[in-house]
């Protein structure tokens, strides 16, 4: 049997006294669409923060295709295969919707920065590519439109989308998607969970979310993994984890015997 | 004339350097305040090549040899100070810039064979407005073509949002020192430009007041703009001129005249006069800033 996708081996993260994440293993297969969900301070952004090379677990490892991601660069992870979101929007703000996407497809250019500069014919005929791809990929998320606008200028829903497309554009294996429903009505929450699905098919790419929205999480999830004060407290479907006892005490509290 | 000559050749010059250290202030968004140290290293290299290893060759042939060695030397010392300090963000990468650059300049005017404080004299004279304004529209097209590749793009990113940038897959570390190095090289150039057409080099031609007054060209124009760091150029070295003629003592002034337009700028255009945008471009610059 191949390697799975995403595997996650006992990670545990420490920032000096405090442990964000303690011993977390997962898996995530190609395809999958599955949710992270937690109270406040579990730690779901850490793990994020260490899949795509901004920390380096404490302990453990992860694991692309059978193969660390350990002490990787943020941007050799992206080359890999691994782009995300943000929670609190990070678009390329003062510049234009399509550079935005255009930037995103840095790591693919074959082109040379001379090439660049004398604006050779190899240099034109790929930047006439990335052109074209990037309008596509805009069109897919209807912001072809909007392609010369900056980007700050956006609504809100249409900064959150782009943030996505931006991601798609480095060609991953799999999406990190951080709290994608944060901020959005219940129309937009409906309109995301379609794009989600859409962009799984679409792209064939496995997509992982972190969500405090359980509507959504429980009507798209096919697998969610439950996160207490950095502890992986349960997974499963979304009917497992909904009656897992360690679930609803870790979101509404125990009984405590005698009161 | 002469004077009128020459006044065009600093505008060429101020241009060059504007755009070389848009290019790390304003396309990477690396807050650096010792460009002027890197002008005068390439400044001092390229005289010393001049005055005791120039080779019996045409002026001209000994110019380009010139400007190969601005650049290199000044690159070379972004490249020893860049590795270092690159990992400092914002104010503490400002502050050890100015450091550096200072480094170099006390350095220099403590060797004596190169002048020390009475200065560098007797440098051939090489290079005329011809050469000046050559280099400044190449790097001009330079920096306008960097803009629209990928390369330029990926720069640009970082100075828009580092982790984005990160995540993005632009490696920050590189991109930054590259930026520096061709950044601090153009410098560079333009010292060599300096040498060999006043003939004349003294360390406080380069002090961190220039820094400074090169800094203020770029933010004036707009950072990460090349139309506005010409802009900028162009107003910031005319202007003193300008007030020459209208009275004799209004060029001391220079500076607060400096500080006063910084003000007003800030109070009614932060941005710049052109933001990051150019003259001619397609974004919409409807609420740009």
């Amino acid at each position: 049997m191949s390697a799975p996708l995403l595997e996650i081996q006992n990670v545990t993260m420490k920032f000096g006294g405090l442990t964000a994440v303690r011993d977390v293993s997962l898996v995530v297969n190609n395809k999958d669409l599955v949710a992270v969900i937690g109270p406040n301070g579990a730690g779901k952004t850490t793990l994020f923060n260490m899949i795509t090379g901004i920390y380096t677990p404490t302990v453990g490892s992860v694991l692309l295709d059978g193969k660390t991601l350990n002490n990787k660069l943020a941007s050799d992870v992206t080359n890999l295969g691994i782009a995300r979101t943000f929670q609190n929007i990070r678009l390329f703000n003062n510049l234009s919707v399509i550079d935005n996407i255009k930037i995103a497809r840095h790591t693919r250019i074959s082109y040379s920065f001379l090439d660049g500069i004398f604006k050779t014919k190899k240099y034109r005929a790929e930047e006439k590519l990335i052109e074209e791809d990037s309008l596509k990929l805009l069109a897919l998320f209807n912001l072809d439109q909007k392609a010369d606008l900056l980007a700050k200028n956006l609504p809100y829903g249409a900064q959150r989308k782009l943030e996505m497309a931006r991601a798609l554009a480095t060609k991953p294996k799999i999406l990190l998607l951080d709290e994608p429903a944060a901020g959005m009505n219940p129309t937009e929450t409906k309109e995301l969970s379609e794009l989600i699905h859409f962009i799984r098919d679409q792209f064939e790419i496995a997509v992982v979310l972190i969500e405090h929205d359980m509507r959504l999480v429980m009507e798209i999830a096919e697998k969610i993994f439950v996160l207490d004060y950095g502890s992986l407290i349960a997974s499963g479907s979304a009917s497992d984890v909904q009656n897992n006892p360690k679930v609803i005490e870790a979101y509404l509290g125990a009984d405590i015997e005698g009161i | 004339m002469d004077y009128y000559l020459q006044i065009l050749t600093n505008v060429g010059i101020f241009i060059t350097l504007t755009l070389s250290l848009n290019l790390i202030n304003g396309y990477c968004g690396q807050f650096s305040l010792g460009h002027a140290g890197f002008w005068g290293v390439g400044a001092y290299a390229s005289a010393v090549y001049g005055v005791f290893f120039a080779l019996p060759v045409d002026p001209a042939l000994n110019m380009v040899i010139a400007l190969a060695i601005g650049f290199l030397s000044a690159a070379l010392c972004g490249l020893l100070i860049g590795i270092p300090c690159l990992r400092l963000k914002g104010d503490y990468l400002a502050i050890a810039t100015i450091g550096f650059s200072e480094i170099l300049r006390i350095i220099i005017m403590n060797t004596e064979s190169i002048g020390g404080p009475r200065g560098f004299t007797a440098i051939p004279k090489w290079t005329n407005s011809w050469w000046v304004w050559g280099i400044a529209v190449a790097v001009t097209i330079f920096m306008l073509n960097l803009k629209r590749s990928a390369h330029g793009r990926a720069i640009i990113s970082i100075r828009e949002d580092e982790i984005a940038a990160e995540t993005m897959g632009v490696n920050l570390f590189r991109y930054k020192l590259f930026a520096f190095i061709v950044g601090a090289g153009i410098a560079g150039m333009a010292g060599s430009l300096v040498a060999h057409d006043q003939q004349f080099l003294h360390p406080n031609n380069f002090n961190f007041m220039w820094s400074v007054c090169i800094l203020v060209m770029v933010i004036l124009g707009g950072q990460g703009s090349v139309s506005g760091s010409i802009v900028g150029a162009v107003i910031l070295t005319v202007l003193p001129e300008i007030l020459k003629l209208i009275g004799s003592d209004v060029s001391t002034w220079r500076v607060s005249i400096y500080a006063a337009l910084m003000i007003i700028l800030m109070l009614t255009r932060p941005q710049g006069i052109f933001g990051p945008h150019e003259l001619f471009e397609k974004t919409k610059l409807k609420g740009a800033a």
